[in-house]
């Protein structure tokens, strides 16, 4: 892929600028784009939600929350079931009709917590995974100055296309394009 | 909103503005790191004393075995509470003034619950047996009994610090990332290395955005949860004084209550010696003043409820508890917090105090002072004033306790003295994104 691709880079001031030139290559039809901004802009993110998906990330959360409610379920009543410790003198065991011997509403707060732990965990572990991080080296579109006050498009594209999305990107207001 | 003088600061001001905060510090800097860290070295000797010779030394003794360490464990895990506060739930509702703060709060709420978790080890004793309170697997099949408060406590506190701690190291990556790209040398590299390789491209931003609004919706109940169960630990006790279904709400909003205070506490000096005045303006302040009146309010509601329940109960015990403490050994302290937690704050009701860092920094300490001696005044004269009148005791201070819980404010401020030194205080990416965005074809929008 590498050897077939050129990344060609425009470098934008402005937020209106970077939009322009997003709509200008979707119409052309260039979507292998990478757009490197300092802060989430809405603008931006509205056009480059057209043909991406929404982030998995949720899916991490939420299995990550069952996980939590399921294994604090598990600590506790089986904990309970092999340590009876009685209070109100009573203690949970296994019966016929299931379990039985004393209240289970204690272990919701236990639930709830680790739901919450594991929950937050996987969530941070799903940005981690999805959004490939972390890099060790930067990536072939990327400015220093993007995490400061620049916004760029990283343009993927065939070496033979280079001078069409140049123009394009120069056009809607880019500073600075670069190979 | 009428701006501040000047035209609003541009995204480079921003970094160059935060990047500067991050400069090698001055004498008054290192004179109170030195401070600071002499009075906690004379909490660790405290402690060290206490370890050697005893828990005699801390003055504990029935009835008070619960004294100076828990009520101020209880008072950090509440100032622990304004920082998620204000970075989960400030942050679902969306506002805006919680951003040149959210920062400092949330490195205020991991320094609070880091020093509230030291006390449960302190008042323990033999802290090297506190692992008996996690349930680990041994052989003689021995585990906590979950259905304990106290159990429940130790989940959702290491669950509290957990979470804070994630949420705002994720929520560091990005501004690291900007100071990675504008530092050079070893800063740089050590930067480099923790933002982990962050490049704000799309891509990472995506999933960057969703997985932060889902770790401040599961941090909201979390918020509430977890001082609620802190107040468990003393509301499923049949103590007279602390059994009522009061205790969650009334110890939530007392959380927060003090917890904007020492944000105010930690920010004013900031926003002064840093020259942060563009970020941190008079309506941040207002909004912080606002809320502190505001659950100073509910706090003076939920006092006159805890009377009314107490008066209205007939349960001759709960009367003769509340009495002794309106006007006995410990009415002063009593009197004291209703001063600074419901007078105090009143003054708030004024748009000039709340707009005056100096009358600000005076209520914040009356609060602080007023919250601290609230956990005291619900459990020491609750404890020594129960059933049975050959139980009751007064219960005295001694040096080591002392030394100790104010040692235990040294080490906060050492952390928080620390942290802003070789982190952003300031959010660099927040406090870009409430900026009106640089546009090229409308005049710099001067109206939002």
């Amino acid at each position: 892929m590498a050897a077939t691709t050129e990344t060609l880079v425009g470098v934008f001031a402005h937020v209106d600028t970077t939009v322009r030139a997003l709509e200008e290559l979707w119409a052309k039809g260039y979507h292998d784009v990478t757009v490197y901004t300092p802060v989430p802009v809405h603008e931006i993110e509205e056009v480059l939600e057209r043909d991406r998906p929404l982030s998995r990330v949720r899916l991490f959360t939420l299995l990550g929350g069952l996980t939590g409610i399921v294994s604090a379920f598990l600590l506790t009543i089986w904990t309970s079931l092999v340590w009876g410790l009685v209070t109100g003198g009573k203690y949970l065991q296994l019966a016929p009709e299931g379990i039985v011997g004393a209240s289970l509403p204690p272990f919701f707060i236990i639930a709830f917590e680790l739901m919450v732990l594991f929950g937050g965990i996987a969530t941070v572990i799903g940005m981690v995974v999805l959004g490939r991080l972390p890099r060790f080296r930067p990536s072939r579109g990327f400015d220093p100055r993007f995490t400061n006050d620049r916004f760029g498009i990283a343009v993927h594209c065939a070496p033979e296309r280079s001078t069409s999305v140049r123009e394009i990107l120069r056009e809607a207001g880019a500073e600075d394009v670069r190979a | 909103m009428s701006d501040s003088h000047a035209t609003s600061p541009t995204f480079a001001d921003v970094t160059r503005d935060v990047a500067r905060t991050l400069a090698p510090p001055g004498n008054l800097y290192f004179g109170w790191m030195s401070v600071v860290a002499l009075i906690l070295t004379a909490g660790i000797v405290a402690w060290t004393g206490q370890i050697w010779w005893g828990m005699g030394m801390a003055g504990k003794r029935v009835p008070q075995m619960w004294a100076m360490y828990i009520t101020s464990f209880v008072f950090w895990i509440g100032i622990g509470h304004a920082g998620t506060l204000i970075s989960a739930i400030l942050y679902l509702f969306r506002a805006r003034w919680r951003t040149s703060i959210y920062r400092a709060a949330e490195a205020m709420t991991i320094f609070a619950v880091m020093t509230a978790g030291l006390f449960p080890l302190i008042h323990a004793g033999r802290m090297w047996f506190a692992y008996y309170l996690l349930p680990y697997p041994n052989q003689r099949d021995l585990w906590p009994n979950f259905r304990s408060p106290l159990v429940w406590d130790v989940f959702a506190i290491s669950t509290y610090l957990s979470i804070s701690t994630v949420f705002f190291i994720v929520g560091l990556v990005p501004d690291i990332a900007a100071l990675r790209d504008v530092s050079s040398g070893w800063r740089r590299r050590i930067y480099a290395m923790l933002a982990l390789g962050w490049e704000g491209a799309d891509s990472q931003w995506r999933h960057y955005r969703r997985a932060y609004g889902l770790l401040a919706s599961l941090a909201t109940p979390l918020v509430l949860s977890v001082h609620s169960v802190v107040s468990w630990d003393f509301a499923m006790a049949l103590v007279p004084g602390w059994h009522s279904t009061l205790f969650a709400p009334f110890f939530v909003d007392g959380a927060i209550f003090s917890g904007f205070a020492m944000v105010l506490i930690l920010v004013l000096p900031m926003r002064h010696f840093f020259g942060l005045h563009t970020y941190i303006q008079e309506k941040h302040l207002d909004a912080m003043g606002k809320l502190i009146l505001v659950t100073g309010l509910v706090l003076t509601y939920f006092y006159l409820c805890e009377i009314f329940t107490t008066l209205y109960s007939g349960d001759d015990i709960d009367k003769a508890s509340l009495f002794w403490k309106v006007t006995k050994t410990y009415a002063w302290a009593l009197w004291l917090m209703y001063f600074c937690n419901c007078v105090s704050p009143l003054i708030l009701f004024w748009k000039a105090a709340r707009t005056s860092p100096v009358v600000l920094y005076v209520v914040s300490i009356l609060v602080l002072i007023g919250m601290w001696f609230e956990r005291f005044n619900i459990i020491v004269p609750s404890l020594g004033h129960d059933f049975y009148p050959y139980t009751w005791g007064i219960f005295y201070p001694s040096p080591t306790d002392t030394m100790i819980v104010i040692g235990s404010f040294a080490w906060f401020f050492l952390l928080f003295l620390g942290f802003i030194r070789v982190m952003p205080s300031l959010s660099v990416v927040e406090v870009k994104e409430t900026l009106p965005p640089p546009m090229k074809d409308k005049a710099h929008g001067s109206h939002h």
